[in-house]
């Protein structure tokens, strides 16, 4: 090699390096730190069929994170998700009332959550207009539409084999919810970190001009993200409405914010760009770990949503913190 | 000529307003009795001093979903205040809840401002962070009426000039804050630093400060509206108001403040508030079920941003001479 | 020689007086960011009364110094002084109280507000109880237009005026301060030729009253007409200062470029193929019209014209960026339709932008990325990211352009300016593209960097690709280009070859003259 040819290496540091200095790995710090607080202070907290339900307080809201994290990676963001829950929901005991089977409600679920997410897509892409405001919308109008539709009635009598994926266990305590939502994370871990179009999802919340200049069709990658959010929103109804064996229009209120929270507490940034599905995945586990944490304690739930708000904040701002007062220390 | 531009978005949605009074008015034409539009302005106060609030935080690029849960803390803190001093007159109280909540407000200005932190993270954070308070201070207990002082509860509904004093707060409010908008060279730092934060950096402007005053305000009116809230309908708990912040935001949207900030009036979040607030008590007395609001305000939401935005997007750039002489 | 000495009106005709104290200087100034020193010990005096030209190339460290001297940056070494007493100018506010303003695009741009509150925006007139005392202010708004020759309604929203009539509600901004210092960055860029007279004369005006004048300007001819003195710039270094007077173009060139202009440019043999891109009768609403051209294998085409001559715009149509209204496209005699970049990419047309930044690099992405992500489907298997081609790619385009960085992952936005412009390129080549359009290539970045990329772009028309380079620079275009075509409102004004290339017809063509 002359000096004119300088190799400049692939790599300084390893992947595995990054990995240790990660966001997710001070993340598994906390969740390994509150899984053994919790078993200290609660002696119920370490038996598998506990552990077992604890897993039902992050499994649905999940599924959903995992899309919504390549949306808000994508630099956009669905706020309508639990309103998509209970539409969904009321489609399919819409259904049930005139004889539907599982299968179809199946379908009946799956396809509503696509033609809503297609309906914020197109007004994101199509019409540019702001994602959040478009879901703000939508949030009251997919919900508004089962209030329409329901009232203050609700809809019972689900087919008996459509328990099973909210209720069903597909050995010992491992339940059907919790294989999905593996399965799940394994899907959207590839399609983040390992395709062309995960790619595509971090060029485009990096620098959405760039990567339209890039020869990256910007527009239809978003409608997809749309589109999977309001799939798994779907697929999310039909395990939730098969565990509540009801659907009433209040259905899974207030979880799009808990799903934002356990997606930017996973690491992605809500300004989009950066994020990853381990990440993502830990979040749920903390914050399944805290709610059931505190439940065994007898703490209410009201009093959890301090500690994941303060979660929230805290592991946004005390880096900052620190890099201000290194910076600080350094100068001084 | 720009003056008439300038107006228009109020025009437009006050002539939206006008239309829908005179549809209930076909149907039941009481509606639009001055006693029952009163009432119906009186119902909407609480969204209305919010959507100032709201208004002013958009403009600067941010947003505050914490107003709701800052309203449902501050309404308990001054109802056991109440309960524990029955004797602190109400002028007392109102400044205990307009400090309260601005201080709630400055909490979030602060991390906005000094640590950079998205706004929506924080106030999604500091929203169910204020919720959760309610429930350490409260035990989970509700304060009830009968605990409240009377003056506690008789304020808000006190009637002056045949109109409450709830409604007078609000229109004072609106008054003040459209002075502040227009008149106060912070009200112009607002529409300066979310129009165009970089000029306004040039322009000697502190952005992230300007931002911190924007919750700060927002917080206090939050408080404000606690008192009112709570003594009105003489209860406090910790679900109070819940979800209202997006009626909040939604009253801005309609109201034509942008959400990418620098655009936005007192009178266009107070009219966005008002149609939100019309379609919610017209609803039952032209036999439409209640239900219905939600899915209107949704689509009202929708048709609201898609109009702002088509109206708010900028010419481009006109090279060509013909061009420029054509348009 | 006593007398004499009385008599001459000062030494060296303008460069401050034997004693002067100027009103604002810089003394060894120096500003770095991460990975890039942009000015390395400057010093820059302004006096009062006198006219200040800043001279230097894109990317020479002239904005860096007027955020400096506005207060948006802080130096890291040396000292600002204000009527030879050292200052620090921590926020823009200070600057301002200090009299220091600037009037360049970013100054106000309040597209919500009125013309008045621009104008006053942080100083307005206050009456009873503090507040703005709106009547004054559009008084005084109205008075200051008047003054400066500008017809505007002070109550127009500035959204509603022109890039011009925008320039004056600036100039008007700056006069309301009541300035010391006003410092003017490309103020004649987007304004007519009678504007630009009325300018000037505004400039004298400001002198008369005893300001301090930085003038920042790419064109010679004003510089040599309204200056008193000058400060050439090169790469974040001073290079040389003194009275207008003193100095001829060909010197103040041969400062800023630091060698004579003709040797810069590579000599290549010139291997012209076949037809390869043809536009006939291209159109736009707005943008441009009646365009028609061709373009050779091998061939470089050079597209000039003065800023805002649709030359862009132009291009971003061919590269699908926006909709043209007609027209048709053929590249090696098929016809084409693009309607977005992918389908351009896909046609072998590459375009890298003027604007590096969002257009060109994902910055906060690493070299490897930028450089394959329009060649991830090359690179990955069924859609499945394969990390050792991508940097195999990368590794191969990276190495032809000879890009300086510490790896393959290093982001992006922290590569020098000229370096970020070579993976841009890198990006491009690795898609094998038939026509390579380069929208002001050397535009702020290094001459060492420059150089690179115009050996570059030989060597790939050596090669046989076809290129079309974007530039507004008069010894680039000269140098570069086998065919010039010059633009003028949005039209084709010139089309130009051999002996008719001169800079005298290039400048013609575009002006208008």
């Amino acid at each position: 090699m002359t000096d004119t040819t300088r190799v400049i290496p692939d790599r300084l540091q390893s992947p595995l390096q990054r990995r240790v200095k990660s966001w997710e790995s001070l993340l598994l710090a906390v969740a390994v730190a509150i899984f053994i607080v919790n078993s200290f202070m609660s002696p119920y907290f370490l038996n598998a069929w506990n552990l077992s339900d604890m897993t039902f307080n992050f499994t649905e809201k999940a599924m959903i994170a995992f899309a919504m994290a390549l949306l808000i990676i994508a630099g956009e963001i669905d706020l309508s998700v639990a309103s998509i829950i209970a539409l969904a929901s009321t489609a399919m005991g819409a259904a049930v009332q005139v004889g539907v089977g599982t299968p179809g409600l199946v379908l009946i679920g799956l396809g509503v959550g696509l033609l809503c997410g297609a309906f914020n897509g197109v007004l994101v892409t199509r019409l540019g207009l702001p994602s959040i405001v478009v879901t703000i919308g939508t949030m009251s109008l997919f919900r508004g539409i089962s209030y329409i539709v329901l009232g203050d009635q609700a809809y019972r009598g689900y087919p008996a084999d459509f328990a099973f994926f909210g209720q069903g266990y597909v050995f010992w305590v491992i339940s059907f919810e919790l294989v999905l939502f593996a399965v799940l994370a394994l899907i959207y871990f590839v399609l983040l970190h390992k395709t062309n179009f995960g790619r595509a999802v971090y060029a485009i919340g990096n620098n959405p001009v760039g990567a339209e200049f890039s020869g990256i069709r910007v527009a239809r990658v978003k409608f997809i993200l749309f589109l999977l959010t309001g799939l798994m929103s779907g697929v999310a109804a039909i395990c939730l409405t098969s565990r509540l064996a009801s659907t009433r229009p209040s259905i899974a209120v207030g979880w799009e914010l808990e799903i934002v929270t356990m997606v930017v507490l996973g690491g992605v940034s809500i300004l989009g760009g950066a994020g990853s599905i381990p990440g993502v995945v830990i979040a749920a586990f903390v914050m399944g770990l805290v709610t059931f944490g505190l439940g065994l304690l007898n703490v209410p739930g009201i009093v959890m949503s301090i500690v994941i708000g303060a979660l929230l904040i805290g592991v946004i701002a005390l880096p900052r913190l620190w890099d201000k007062w290194r910076a600080h220390a350094a100068k001084g | 000529m720009s003056r008439h531009v300038l107006m228009s978005r109020e025009v437009l949605l006050s002539g939206a307003i006008l239309v829908l009074l005179a549809l209930i008015a076909s149907r039941f034409p009481a509606f639009i009795t001055p006693a029952n539009l009163a009432n119906v302005f009186n119902d909407t106060a609480p969204l209305i001093l919010l959507a100032i609030g709201q208004m002013i935080v958009i403009l600067t690029r941010c947003i505050d979903l914490s107003v709701a849960a800052n309203l449902a803390l501050t309404g308990m803190v001054v109802a056991m205040i109440n309960v524990a001093l029955p004797g602190l007159p109400v002028p007392v109280i109102i400044a205990c809840a307009i400090g309260i909540g601005a201080l709630l407000g400055m909490f979030n200005g602060i991390l906005v401002w000094k640590l950079e932190i998205p706004p929506i993270v924080v106030t999604l954070g500091t929203m169910t962070i204020f919720r959760g308070t309610i429930f350490l201070l409260s035990d989970g207990q509700w304060v009830n009426s009968h605990e409240l002082s009377d003056p506690f509860k008789a304020f808000p509904r006190a009637e002056f000039l045949g109109l409450p004093v709830m409604s007078w707060i609000t229109i004072a409010a609106v008054l003040f804050f459209s002075l502040v908008m227009s008149r106060t060279t912070l009200g112009r730092a607002f529409y300066a630093a979310g129009g165009n934060p970089h000029a306004a950096t040039y322009a000697g402007i502190d952005v992230g400060k300007t931002q911190f005053w924007a919750f700060t305000i927002s917080g206090a009116l939050a408080g404000l509206t606690g008192y009112l809230w709570v003594s009105r309908f003489a209860v406090a708990f910790v679900d109070l108001a819940g979800g209202f912040e997006l009626n909040v935001v939604a009253a801005c949207v309609i109201g034509g403040v942008a959400i990418m900030g620098g655009i936005g009036t007192v009178a266009g979040a107070m009219l966005g508030a008002l149609f939100l607030g019309i379609i919610g008590n017209a609803l039952p007395v032209v036999d439409i079920s209640p239900f219905w609001q939600l899915a209107i305000s949704g689509a009202a939401i929708i048709i609201a941003v898609a109009l702002n935005t088509q109206a708010n997007r900028t010419k481009g750039r006109i090279i060509l001479k013909r061009a420029e002489h054509a348009s | 020689m006593l007398m004499q000495a009385d008599h001459m009106p000062s030494t060296s005709g303008t460069q401050g007086t034997q004693g002067d104290i100027p009103v604002l200087a810089l003394n060894g100034v120096t500003k770095t960011f991460p990975g890039v020193t942009a000015l390395s010990q400057v010093s820059l005096q302004l006096f009062a009364g006198k006219v200040t030209a800043l001279i230097g190339e894109n990317g020479a460290g002239k904005s860096t110094v007027v955020k400096i001297l506005t207060g948006i940056y802080q130096p890291d070494g040396g000292t600002l002084e204000v009527d030879g007493a050292s200052v620090r100018f921590a926020t823009a506010q200070a600057a301002g109280d200090a009299g220091v303003t600037a009037i360049h695009q970013e100054t106000v741009l309040f597209d919500e507000l009125s013309v008045a509150e621009n104008i006053f925006l942080g100083h307005a007139p206050r009456g009873r109880f503090g507040l703005i005392d709106t009547n004054a202010m559009i008084e005084r708004a109205r008075e200051i237009l008047a003054g400066i020759g500008a017809n505007i309604d002070p109550r127009t929203r500035l959204r509603d005026l022109g890039i011009a009539s925008k320039h004056l509600v600036a100039i008007a901004r700056a006069l309301s301060i009541d300035a010391r210092v006003v410092i003017m960055d490309e103020p004649t860029a987007a304004l007519s030729q009678k504007e630009i007279e009325e300018l000037y004369e505004l400039v004298e005006t400001l002198k008369a009253q005893g300001k301090a004048i930085l003038f920042i300007s790419h064109k010679f001819d004003e510089i040599f007409r309204i200056a008193d003195n000058y400060t050439v710039f090169r790469d974040g270094a001073l290079v040389g200062s003194g009275a207008i007077a003193d100095v001829t173009e060909a010197e103040v060139v041969k400062m800023m470029v630091g060698r004579d202009v003709s040797q810069i440019f590579p000599d290549r043999e010139r291997n012209i193929g076949a037809q390869i891109l043809v536009v006939d009768g291209y159109e736009h609403p707005t943008e441009f019209a009646e365009i028609s051209f061709t373009l050779r294998r091998g061939e470089i085409l050079g597209f000039y014209g003065l800023v805002g001559a649709g030359r862009s715009e132009l291009m971003q149509a061919l590269f699908g960026i926006t909709r043209p209204s007609g027209g048709t496209v053929l590249i090696d005699a098929e016809p084409v339709t693009i309607r977005s970049p992918a389908d351009a990419v896909a046609k072998g047309i590459v375009y890298v932008p003027e604007d590096r930044g969002t257009q060109g690099a994902i910055t906060a992405l690493p070299i490897f990325q930028n450089v394959t992500l329009p060649s991830l489907g090359r690179t990955s298997r069924n859609g499945f990211l394969q990390l050792a081609e991508e940097f195999r790619l990368a590794r191969e385009y990276t190495r032809r352009l000879d890009l300086r960085a510490a790896s393959l992952d290093t982001t992006v936005g922290n590569l020098s300016g000229g370096n970020q412009q070579k993976v841009v390129i890198a990006k491009w080549l690795a898609t094998q593209p038939k026509v390579i359009i380069l929208d002001e290539p050397t535009k702020g970045i290094d001459i060492g960097s420059k150089a690179a990329v115009h050996d570059f772009m030989a060597e790939l028309a050596a090669q046989g690709l076809a290129v079309i380079m974007v530039s507004s620079e008069i010894p680039e275009v000269l140098g570069m280009s086998d065919r010039v075509i010059v633009m003028r409102e949005g039209l084709i004004a010139a089309e130009l070859t051999g002996d008719a290339l001169t800079p005298e017809t290039l400048v013609r063509h575009a002006a208008g003259i």
